[in-house]
C-alpha cells in the first residue's frame, strides 16, 4: 500500500464526515443500544454511540461504507468517547479496550473493501481519540480554581489503553481530536509515543484542536499558533482544527497553521454554526463553496466534515478539492 | 538520508526556539534578549519563600503578575526548599498560575534540583514549558532518561555546563560539556537542538583570586563558540553573580551586569535571568567607570580589579573592607574598638584595650564605656538584619578577650575600693540544657548573643535537673530563667520545671527553646502551668528583644500580659483546630496496614548475619557525605548548600563561615580530635500481631538463645480512602508468611572528643569554635550513619549492591529501604532505644550512654532501625489515640502512666 506521506504530496486527501449525524438517520431506541448483550445492564446506555460499534455493527460499517463512496480517503472510527474516563458515564470502563478494538476492526474490515477493489487509491483507518470529558487544566469549580477533576497521569493512562486495542484493531492513522484542552493532547500524545516505543513501531498522528469561539482560542486559552507550539514536540503528519466553528469561521486559524507549521494542515468544520434548534443546516455546496477557499489559498492538505456534515458534504468537497493542488509541504520559520 | 536531514541541510532556514503559555515566544535573533523573571523562586526572594510557606498564595500570585507586568516574558518557578513539600507547593502554585490567563500568557520555566518536582510541573502545565534544568552530573544514563521525558512532555531544556566531574569552571571545560551533551542530546535523544538551552556558568569576577579573572571572559568566549558549533542551541544565565563580590555597592554592581551583558549577547548570550531594577544603561555609565568595569570583565589588565576596588570606593561613601587594608588602625580609638568588634577582629584588641584602661579613671569604664559602644553597634546591626549569626559570635569572642584581659584589673581595682562592686549588668539570665538531654549548641548561642547585649549568663550546662535550676536561680538571683531541649522527653522536662518554679512561687520570666520546643507546645503545655510569663524563643536574634522587652520597666508589664493573652488565644484555637481532626480506633488502623505482597516480594538474605563493631573509623572517609545544610541551620543561616554560598542576602557569611568550617575539619582529622566508633547488627526477624517485631539472636555466638521485640506504633487519622495506616512492623514479613525477613539495627557516634575540645576553646574564651566544634561533631555523626548505611546496603545486607548513588541523593534518600531513628517522625518514641542498646550492647562495647530521657551521650550520635525491603519507606506516625497507648503500655509490660509520659507529645489532646 501506499505510503500516505507520499499521497499527501500529491493531493489534498478527505477526511469523512459525521458519525454521530449519521447514526441520529437510524433513530436508534434504548434496546437498540442495548442489544441482546448489554439487555440486562444496569444503566441507561442511549446515546452511548461507541456502544454502537458492538451492538449495532452492520450500520456502523454501512456508514463507514457510505463515505468512502462518496470519496473520503481516510473514515475516523466509532470511538470519540472510547476512554475508560468518558465511558465512566455509562460505567462501561471495562469495555474499553473491546470497543476501540471492534470499531477499528469494522472501519479496517471496510476500508480493506475499498482498497481491494481500487488499489490506486488505497482507503486509510484513523482511530478516532476524542478529548474525553475532563479537562486537565481547568478547573470544574470556579470558587476554586486551583482544583483539577483529571490528573494528567490518568489520562496517559485512559489513552494508552485506547490507543492500543485501536493499533491492534487495524488503525493505520491516531488522531487526537476535538481538542478542547492542550494538556490533555499532551497526555494522549505522551501515551502514544509511549506505545511507539513499547512496540517499536511507527505510526502517523494526526492532531486536530478546537478553536471554541470568537475569542479564536481554545477553550483552555491558547492562540492557534501557542498550540502547535505546545503539540509539536514529537512527529506528527498533520495539524489542524476542527469542531465548533463552519469552514469560513476557521480561516484565519488554518492561516496561522499554514505558515507557521512544517507539517501537513488539516481541517474538518463544522456543517455553518448550529441555528436557534442547535441542527446544522449548511448544505454540501454551500460548505464546498467555503472549503474552495481553503483551497485556492493553498491552506490544507486533508479536509472533511465534523458535526452536521454527511456523505453529501464529503461528496461536494472531494469533488471542489480534486482540481486543486495540496499545500505545499515547504519548511517555514 | 531522511527528509528531515536533507531539509537541514539543503535549507538555510533557521530553525527558532518556540515556547508557549497562553501564547506563543519565539526566540529570535531579532527578540535580541529573553528576560526570565526570577522572584517566583524561593530560594532567590525571601518574600516567595515566605507567602508560599504561609500559603498566602494569592499574594505569591501577584508577584508572579507583576513580574509579567514588568516585562518578564518566562516565569522562572521554584520551589526548592527543605520546610515545603516541593511537588505539592509546584503543582498547586502552577495550577493556579494556569487559572490566571494574565501570568499563564507567558512560558514557564519548571525549576528544581529534583526531577520529581520538574515531573510533577510537567504535567500540570500545557504549553511549552523550559526545564531548569538537566546536567551530565549524575551520568549520562540519567541524563538521557531524563531528556528523552522532556521530550515526550513537549519541553524545552536548560542544560548545565557540569558533567560527572564537577562544574564547568574554566573556557575548556565549558565547550567540552555543552559539546558533549549536545551529542548526546542530538544524536542519542533526538532532542530538537533548538530546544536546548546551555547554562554556560557565569561566575563573580573581582573576588582578589587569580583564578577567578577568567570567570567572565571564559563565559563569554564559551557562549560564543556554542553559539557558533552547536547550530540552534541558545545560551542562558544568571546575571546577578558576575558582580557578588560588589555585594552592596549597587552602582558598580550595576554597571557590571550591563557591560556583562553587553558582551555576552554580543557572543550570543540570548536568554537570562536578570532583576531589571539592578541594570544600568550601557551608555549611560560614566567612561572612567566603564574604562574599570570592562577591564575587569574582559580581564584587559593585571591590576584591573584594584582599580575596580579603588575606584568603587569613590562611587559609594562607604569605605570598603579590605583584607590588607590597615589604614583603619589610624582611627581613633574607639573607632577601632567599635570596628574589631563589628568586624571580630581580635589581632588588636588587647593592645587597644590596653590604651582605653590607661586613659580611663576605672578600669571597669572601658567595658561600661568602650567596649558597650560597639557592642551596642553589634546589636543594631544584628537586629536590622544587617549582621549574621556567625558574625556576632566572633564579635563576642572578641568581646570576651578584651573583659578577660581588663578582669584582674577590676579586681586589683575592688580591693582598692571595696564600694565599687556590682557591674552594672542589664539583666542576669540563668541558661540551662534540662535534664536528660545533652544538646547545647542552640542554647550556647543563644547565651553569648545575650551575652553581646551586656546580660549576665550564668550557664549550667547541659542534663540539669530542675532542683538545681531552682537553686541555682535563687542563688544568683536572676532575672530570667532559659530552658533548652532537643529531644521530646525535654519537654516533659520543662512542664516540670514550669511546675516547680509556680509552687514556689516564683515571679521571673522563663524562655523556652530547642529544636523540639514549638509555640504550639509551650502555649498549650508549659504557659498554664506557670502564672509569671512564660515565652517560646527559637532563634538567637529575637531573644535579645524578647529579653529586653521582659526586662525593661517601661515594656516589662505591658509585654508580659501581651504574651500571656496571645498564648491564650492561641490555645484557644490550637485546641479546636486539633479536634477537627478525627482518629480511628487501633483495630481499624491495623486493619488498614500497609501491605506489602509477601508472595512476590523478594527479602534479600543478610551476606553477614550478627554484630560488627567499628572500632576508630577514618573520619576522612565521612567528610564525602556530610549534609552541609543543616550545619548552616545551626548558625540560623537558611539556604540550601551549596546555593547558600552564593546566596544574595546571607552568602558571604555562609562563604566565611564555610571556610572556618573547613579549617576546624581538616584540624579535627588530621590531629584526630574525634573519634568515630561505631556498631551495629542484622539478624533474622518476623513481625508478630501486627504492630510487633521479633528479633532473634540466633547469629550471634554465645547468645543463641536470646530473642528480643521491637514495638512499633501505628498512624491513627482519619485519612482519605487507599491511605494506609502505617506502622514499621509492615515492612517486615509476618511470621504467619512462613517467610524468614531481616531488620538491622545500629548505633554510630563520632562525639568522642567533643568535650574535651570544645571546653579547650571555652577556655580560650572561643565561643566561636567551641560551637564549631560541636556543630561539626553533629555532621560527622550523620555522616557516620549515612555511610554505614550505605555499607549495609552494598556489602553487609547488600541487597542494593549494584547501587551508585551521589551524596545528593543520599540527602533526598533515594536509596533503597530506610534507617529510621528513634524519636524522629515514623517512630517519636524513645523507648525502643533501650532494646537496640540492649541487643548491641552499645554502652558496653561502644560506650555511648543513654541518659534519664533516652538521650545518647556524647551527644553527637545517631542510632537507629535498618529495613531493607524495597518498598520500606519514610513516614510520620502524627497523633495517636489513648487506646493505642494503652495497647503499647501492655504490649511493654509497662503502667498506661508511664507509657503515657514517653508518647505525650504524639498523643491527641482528648477534647
Amino acid at each position: 500500500m501506499k505510503d500516505i506521506k507520499e499521497i499527501l504530496k500529491e493531493r489534498i486527501l478527505i477526511l469523512d464526515g459525521a458519525m454521530g449525524t449519521m447514526l441520529q438517520r437510524y433513530k436508534f431506541t434504548e434496546e437498540d443500544f442495548r442489544g441482546e448483550r448489554f439487555k440486562d445492564w444496569e444503566h441507561p446506555l442511549q446515546g452511548n454511540n461507541d456502544l454502537l460499534s458492538l451492538t449495532q455493527p452492520e450500520a456502523i460499517a454501512e456508514i463507514h461504507r457510505k463515505y468512502f463512496a462518496a470519496g473520503a480517503d481516510i473514515v475516523e472510527t466509532n470511538t470519540f468517547s472510547g476512554t475508560t474516563i468518558a465511558m465512566a458515564d455509562y460505567y462501561m470502563e471495562d469495555l474499553v479496550y473491546e470497543l476501540n478494538y471492534e470499531s477499528a476492526r469494522i472501519a479496517k474490515m471496510v476500508a480493506d473493501e475499498f482498497t481491494a477493489k481500487e488499489p490506486n487509491k488505497p482507503r486509510f483507518v484513523a482511530g478516532s481519540i476524542g478529548p474525553t470529558n475532563k479537562t486537565a487544566s481547568m478547573s470544574p469549580d470556579v470558587n476554586d480554581p486551583g482544583y483539577r477533576a483529571v490528573s494528567f497521569d490518568e489520562l496517559r493512562i485512559a489513552y494508552k489503553q485506547q490507543v492500543e486495542a485501536l493499533l491492534d484493531g487495524g488503525s493505520d492513522i491516531l488522531l487526537v481530536e476535538t481538542i478542547f484542552d492542550t494538556l490533555n493532547a499532551k497526555a494522549a500524545l505522551f501515551a502514544i509515543e509511549e506505545v511507539k516505543e513499547e512496540r517499536n513501531i511507527d505510526v502517523p498522528i494526526m492532531v486536530s484542536g478546537t478553536i471554541t469561539d470568537a475569542s479564536g482560542r481554545t477553550l483552555s486559552g491558547q492562540t492557534a499558533e501557542a498550540f502547535l507550539i505546545s503539540i509539536s514536540h514529537i512527529p506528527i503528519l498533520s495539524v489542524g482544527f476542527n469542531c465548533a466553528l463552519g469552514a469560513n469561521q476557521l480561516v484565519p486559524h488554518l492561516e496561522v497553521l499554514s505558515t507557521k507549521s512544517e507539517h501537513a494542515v488539516s481541517a474538518h468544520p463544522n456543517a455553518g454554526l448550529p441555528n436557534a434548534f442547535g441542527e446544522y443546516d449548511e448544505t454540501p455546496d454551500q460548505m464546498a463553496e467555503q472549503i474552495k477557499e481553503y483551497a485556492e489559498k493553498g491552506l490544507v492538505n486533508i479536509v472533511g466534515g465534523c458535526c452536521g456534515t454527511t456523505p453529501e458534504h464529503i461528496t461536494a468537497i472531494a469533488e471542489v478539492v480534486a482540481k486543486y493542488e495540496p499545500r505545499k509541504l515547504t519548511v517555514v520559520g | 538520508m531522511s527528509k528531515e536531514n536533507e531539509q537541514r541541510i539543503t535549507n538555510n532556514e533557521q530553525r527558532f526556539l518556540k515556547l508557549s503559555g497562553l501564547e506563543p515566544l519565539i526566540v529570535t535573533p531579532e527578540t535580541n534578549f529573553i528576560n526570565v523573571g526570577e522572584r517566583t523562586n524561593v530560594a532567590g526572594s525571601k518574600k516567595f519563600l515566605r507567602l508560599v510557606k504561609e500559603e498566602k498564595f494569592e499574594e505569591a500570585l501577584a508577584v508572579a503578575r507583576e513580574q509579567v507586568e514588568n516585562g518578564a516574558q518566562i516565569i522562572d518557578i521554584n520551589m526548592d526548599d527543605g520546610l515545603i513539600d516541593g511537588k505539592q507547593a509546584m503543582v498547586k502554585f502552577l495550577n493556579l498560575v494556569i487559572a490566571e490567563p494574565d501570568i499563564s500568557r507567558v512560558p514557564i520555566m519548571i525549576d528544581s534540583s529534583k526531577w520529581e518536582i520538574i515531573e510533577a510541573g510537567l504535567q500540570v502545565v500545557q504549553g511549552k514549558c523550559v526545564v531548569n534544568s538537566i546536567s551530565l552530573k549524575e551520568g549520562e544514563e540519567q541524563f538521557i532518561h531524563h531528556a528523552k521525558l522532556i521530550k515526550r512532555y513537549g519541553a524545552a531544556v536548560i542544560v548545565m555546563a557540569f558533567d560527572e566531574v564537577g562544574q564547568a569552571d574554566n573556557y575548556d571545560r565549558r565547550i567540552e560539556i555543552a559539546k558533549r551533551s549536545y551529542d548526546v542530546l542530538v544524536n542519542k535523544v533526538n532532542f530538537a537542538p533548538e530546544d536546548i538551552i546551555f547554562d554556560l556558568n557565569i561566575f563573580p569576577v573581582a573576588t582578589g583570586m587569580d583564578e577567578h579573572k577568567l570567570n567572565a571572559l571564559d563565559f563569554i568566549r564559551a557562549t560564543k563558540w556554542v553559539r557558533e558549533n552547536l547550530p540552534h542551541a541558545s545560551v542562558s544565565g544568571g546575571v546577578s553573580n558576575v558582580s557578588f563580590s560588589f555585594r552592596g555597592n549597587n552602582p558598580v554592581r550595576e554597571a557590571m551586569h550591563s557591560v556583562f551583558l553587553y558582551h555576552a549577547i554580543k557572543a550570543g548570550m540570548n536568554m537570562g535571568i536578570v532583576n531589571p531594577s539592578m541594570l544600568e544603561v550601557y551608555d549611560d555609565i560614566p567612561k572612567d567607570l566603564l574604562e574599570r568595569v570592562e577591564d575587569v570583565i574582559l580581564n584587559r589588565r593585571d591590576d584591573a580589579t584594584e582599580r575596580l576596588l579603588d575606584f568603587a570606593e569613590s562611587v559609594v561613601e562607604k569605605t570598603k573592607e579590605s583584607k590588607i587594608d590597615l589604614s583603619w588602625r589610624e582611627e581613633p580609638l574607639q573607632d577601632r574598638i567599635t570596628r574589631a568588634l563589628v568586624k571580630g577582629i581580635d589581632q588588636y584588641i588587647v593592645e587597644d584595650v590596653e590604651e582605653a584602661r590607661v586613659a580611663a579613671d576605672k578600669p571597669i569604664e572601658v567595658i561600661e564605656g568602650n567596649l558597650m559602644t560597639g557592642m551596642n553597634v553589634v546589636g543594631d546591626l544584628f537586629g536590622s538584619g544587617k549582621m549574621f549569626l556567625p558574625q556576632v559570635v566572633k564579635s563576642a569572642r572578641v568581646m570576651k578577650k578584651a573583659v578577660a584581659y581588663l578582669l584582674p584589673y577590676i579586681e586589683e581595682e575592688k580591693l582598692l575600693n571595696p564600694q565599687v562592686g556590682d557591674s552594672d549588668n542589664a539583666g542576669k539570665i540563668l541558661m540551662a540544657t534540662v535534664k536528660g538531654d545533652v544538646h547545647d549548641i542552640g542554647k550556647n548561642i543563644v547565651g553569648v548573643v545575650l551575652a553581646c547585649n551586656n546580660y549576665e549568663i550564668v550557664d549550667l550546662g547541659v542534663m540539669v535537673p530542675s532542683e538545681k535550676i531552682i537553686a541555682a536561680a535563687i542563688e544568683h538571683n536572676v532575672d530570667i530563667i532559659g530552658l533548652s531541649g532537643l529531644i521530646t522527653p525535654s519537654l516533659d522536662e520543662m512542664v516540670h520545671l514550669a511546675k516547680e518554679m509556680d509552687r514556689k512561687d516564683f515571679k521571673i520570666p522563663l524562655l523556652i527553646g530547642g529544636a523540639t520546643t514549638s509555640k504550639a507546645h509551650t502555649a498549650v503545655k508549659i504557659d498554664p502551668q506557670y502564672k509569671e510569663a512564660v515565652v517560646h524563643v527559637n532563634d538567637a536574634s529575637r531573644a535579645v528583644t524578647v529579653v529586653g522587652d521582659l526586662l525593661q520597666k517601661e515594656t516589662s508589664k505591658g509585654y508580659k500580659k501581651s504574651i500571656k493573652d496571645d498564648y491564650d488565644v492561641f490555645r484557644e484555637k490550637f485546641l479546636n483546630r486539633s479536634s477537627s481532626k478525627t482518629y480511628k480506633p487501633i483495630s481499624a488502623a491495623r486493619r488498614n496496614k500497609f501491605k506489602i505482597d509477601w508472595k512476590t516480594s523478594e527479602i534479600v538474605k543478610p551476606n553477614k548475619l550478627g554484630i560488627q563493631v567499628i572500632e576508630d573509623l577514618d573520619l576522612d572517609l565521612l567528610v564525602p557525605y556530610i549534609d552541609w545544610t543543616p550545619f548552616f541551620r545551626s548558625w540560623e543561616l537558611h539556604g540550601k548548600y551549596p546555593a547558600i554560598l552564593t546566596d544574595e542576602v546571607v552568602g558571604e557569611q555562609a562563604t566565611d563561615l564555610f571556610a572556618d568550617a573547613q579549617e576546624m575539619l581538616s584540624k579535627i582529622i588530621s590531629e584526630k580530635k574525634l573519634k568515630a566508633k561505631g556498631i551495629f547488627g542484622l539478624f533474622p526477624a518476623n513481625s508478630i500481631n501486627d504492630d510487633d517485631i521479633y528479633v532473634t539472636l540466633s547469629a550471634v555466638e554465645g547468645r543463641d538463645n536470646e530473642q528480643y521485640t521491637f514495638r512499633t506504633l501505628r498512624q491513627q487519622l482519619e485519612r482519605r480512602e487507599g491511605v494506609a495506616d502505617y506502622a514499621l512492623a509492615d515492612f517486615i514479613a509476618p511470621k504467619e508468611t512462613g517467610k524468614q525477613d531481616y531488620i538491622g539495627c545500629f548505633c554510630v557516634s563520632t562525639g568522642f572528643g567533643t568535650a574535651e575540645l570544645a571546653a579547650q576553646y571555652e577556655k580560650d574564651l572561643d565561643d566561636y569554635n567551641s560551637i564549631m566544634v560541636k556543630a561539626l561533631a553533629d555532621r560527622l555523626a550523620e555522616a557516620f550513619a549515612e555511610y554505614l548505611h550505605k555499607e549495609v546496603r552494598t556489602e553487609h545486607w547488600g541487597y542494593a549492591s549494584n547501587e551508585d548513588l551521589s551524596n545528593e541523593d543520599l540527602i533526598k534518600e533515594s536509596y533503597k529501604g530506610i534507617r529510621p531513628a528513634p524519636g524522629y517522625p515514623a517512630c517519636p518514641d524513645h523507648l525502643e532505644k533501650l532494646t537496640i542498646w540492649e541487643i548491641l550492647k552499645v554502652k558496653e562495647t561502644i560506650g555511648v550512654e543513654l541518659t534519664d530521657s533516652l538521650a545518647m551521650w556524647p551527644a553527637a550520635s545517631v542510632s537507629g532501625y535498618y529495613f531493607g525491603n524495597p518498598e520500606a519507606r519514610y513516614f510520620g506516625l502524627g497523633k495517636i489515640k489513648e487506646d493505642q497507648v494503652k495497647d503499647f503500655a501492655e504490649r511493654k509490660d509497662m503502667s498506661f502512666e508511664e507509657a503515657e509520659k514517653w508518647l505525650a507529645p504524639n498523643i491527641v489532646e482528648a477534647p
